[in-house]
């Protein structure tokens, strides 16, 4: 299936963070279109992390705004986002430890649950029904993940990476139409690495779900991105394809070329 | 023989009893990381709602039948600990999100002494009894086995049906149904759960209920042996010991952390009693939750917290 890259599904107009007298972010506008994959990318400390938070709502920024769908947002909550399609996943793996990966997964679904909380203790057929179907859909996201035989561990006890993989798939769960990533691919080794991309190259095109991303890696990111934001110091020096922002040269001393 | 196991019975139903007190610390616990220093105020307070209005009832709606005043008391008291769960939740703990487990602690302290106020002051302060006609004569049991049979005390071995009824009830919540599974996501990481739309507040709505019910069942059953007074508010000190031996984050924790406490308890008392005194069965809990801290510090079932250096 050809994916298409669609309108501005998600805008961001001037966008100020500050904490007590640190800046965080200054004055950052970019956009995102429905369906592709657009990277967040800078060096340590640029803001991309606060950039995601403020996406997610678990920052609330002293200026500017959100817009979503057309829809204007002053005020972001990370559960208004989650209702509002916007899943993400973390940087340092926030998984629920004491619990299996598939429990973990199904957790992702608490949206989509209707049965109230009287019918669920009872076990009443409506809330028994809907249990099944979620389930079924999850096994789905298992088997796309390719973590069948983890299935019923507890997540606390798997590597790292198969870790960041569970954490996709509870995002996916959501079956949200905006996926942020926070850095993927962080302390993978490469064969690794390369399953993740394929993975989110998948999603994005098999599910034609938007993908917003921060990565260190600047080969992945330039490879899976059709276009990247560069940050540096919570200002934008940059946004445009990966080779549009290869060739920006205010990126290159920031960034690629110079050292720091 | 005989005797051991009437000690035993009678420990194990009392550390039924306890356990029940540990759950509503467990459970609050676990859903939002606050140890909730108020849940002996909290079965003061329901017990005393309990008492309080089945004696009202019966003069206010003519009503002389006790089976029907108690279970209108029972549920205008249910009603009411719901009510103070939700304004906890909506004055208090909803401001505290993502503070420091110290301050929400602090907080907890402040209901305490809140709760124990205003709750003498709507209801009163003297003594009072709640009779849901449990039974208070003891009964022999296995006459045949034993030569002249096992004392049990009928009140106490109800009272531990109940306890053990509501326990596994829920236990199987927890673990099986989908709020259950919301209910230790959020217990987990407050953040993700948040990032998968799990809505923070209405789950510690839910605990905070669930907790109060659980108060109100604990200050029942304490306030029908006892009698409701200021005392029953450190009834639930003594579950303190309970959920450190069973670790903070675990339900089965609290059960056998209970029963363990409760049989320690009397079985001290019986045999090491006499050796120092007597006296035991007062401090014997808290001895053993020290040594518990020493050597296992999460307790018999809690998470083994390793931090990354």
């Amino acid at each position: 299936m050809a994916r298409e890259i669609g309108d501005i599904i998600l805008d961001l107009k001037s966008v100020s963070l500050s904490f007590g007298g640190v800046k965080a972010l200054t004055d950052i506008s970019f956009d995102v279109r429905e369906h592709e994959v657009r990277a967040i990318i800078g060096p340590n400390g640029a803001g991309k992390s606060s950039m995601l938070n403020v996406i997610n709502g678990v920052y609330r920024p002293q200026e500017g705004e959100i817009v979503l769908r057309g829809e204007h947002f002053a005020k972001m909550n990370p559960y208004k986002a989650a209702c509002a399609g916007i899943a993400r996943t973390f940087q340092n793996i926030a998984l629920f430890k004491g619990m299996s990966v598939l429990d973990n997964i199904m957790t992702g679904r608490n949206l989509k649950m209707k049965a109230n909380i009287l019918q669920q203790a009872f076990r009443l057929g409506a809330a028994e029904r809907e249990e099944l179907e979620h389930r079924a859909k999850v096994e789905e996201i298992i088997d796309f993940l390719e973590i069948q035989h983890i299935r019923k561990t507890p997540v606390g006890r798997l590597p790292y990476g198969l870790q960041k993989r569970v954490d996709l798939g509870r995002a996916l769960a959501m079956e949200p139409q905006i996926l942020l990533l926070d850095e993927p691919m962080a302390g993978m080794n490469v064969e690794e690495k390369q399953d993740m991309s394929r993975f989110i190259l998948d999603v994005n095109d098999q599910l034609g779900t938007t993908i917003v991303l921060i990565e260190h890696d600047m080969g992945v990111v330039m490879d899976i991105s059709d276009r990247v934001v560069v940050l540096d110091y919570g200002k934008k020096i940059g946004d445009g394809t990966p080779d549009e922002v290869r060739a920006n040269p205010e990126v290159i001393s920031a960034y690629l070329g110079a050292s720091h | 023989m005989a005797f051991f196991l009437e000690t035993l019975i009678g420990g194990l139903m009392a550390g039924m009893l306890y356990s029940l007190v540990a759950l509503g610390f467990v459970l609050i616990f676990k859903a939002s990381g606050v140890f909730n220093f108020a849940q002996g105020a909290m079965v003061l307070f329901a017990a005393l709602a309990m008492a309080r209005f089945s004696e009202w009832i019966p003069g206010w709606l003519g009503v002389a039948n006790p089976v029907i005043a108690n279970i209108l008391a029972f549920i205008i008291a249910a009603a009411i600990m719901f009510a103070v769960a939700w304004l906890i939740e909506r004055l208090v703990l909803r401001h505290l999100v993502n503070q420091e487990g110290a301050t929400l602690l602090m907080a907890t302290l402040g209901i305490a002494y809140f709760m124990e106020g205003l709750g003498q002051t709507i209801f009163g302060s003297d003594i009072y009894k709640i009779d849901v006609g449990m039974p208070k004569d003891p009964v022999m049991m296995l006459e045949s086995v034993f030569e002249g049979g096992l004392l049990i005390n009928k009140e106490d071995f109800y009272a531990a049906l109940i306890a053990a009824a509501l326990v596994a009830a829920l236990a199987l919540f927890f673990q099986k149904t989908g709020t259950g599974r919301a209910l230790r996501a959020v217990a987990d990481d407050h953040q993700a759960a948040q990032s998968i739309g799990i809505p923070l507040n209405r789950i510690w709505v839910i605990v905070w209920c669930v907790a109060g019910a659980v108060a109100l069942v604990a200050g029942i059953i304490w306030g029908s042996k006892l009698g409701v007074q200021f005392s029953l508010a450190t009834v639930a000190l003594r579950a303190l010991p309970v959920v450190i031996l069973g670790g903070l984050t675990s339900v089965p924790g609290a059960i056998v952390g209970g029963l363990i406490i409760g049989v320690g308890e009397k079985l001290s008392e019986v045999y090491l009693g006499p050796l120092v005194g007597g006296g035991i069965e007062i401090w014997f809990a808290y001895m053993l939750a020290l040594v518990f801290l020493l050597f296992r510090p999460q307790g018999l079932f809690g998470e083994k917290i390793i931090d990354r250096v």
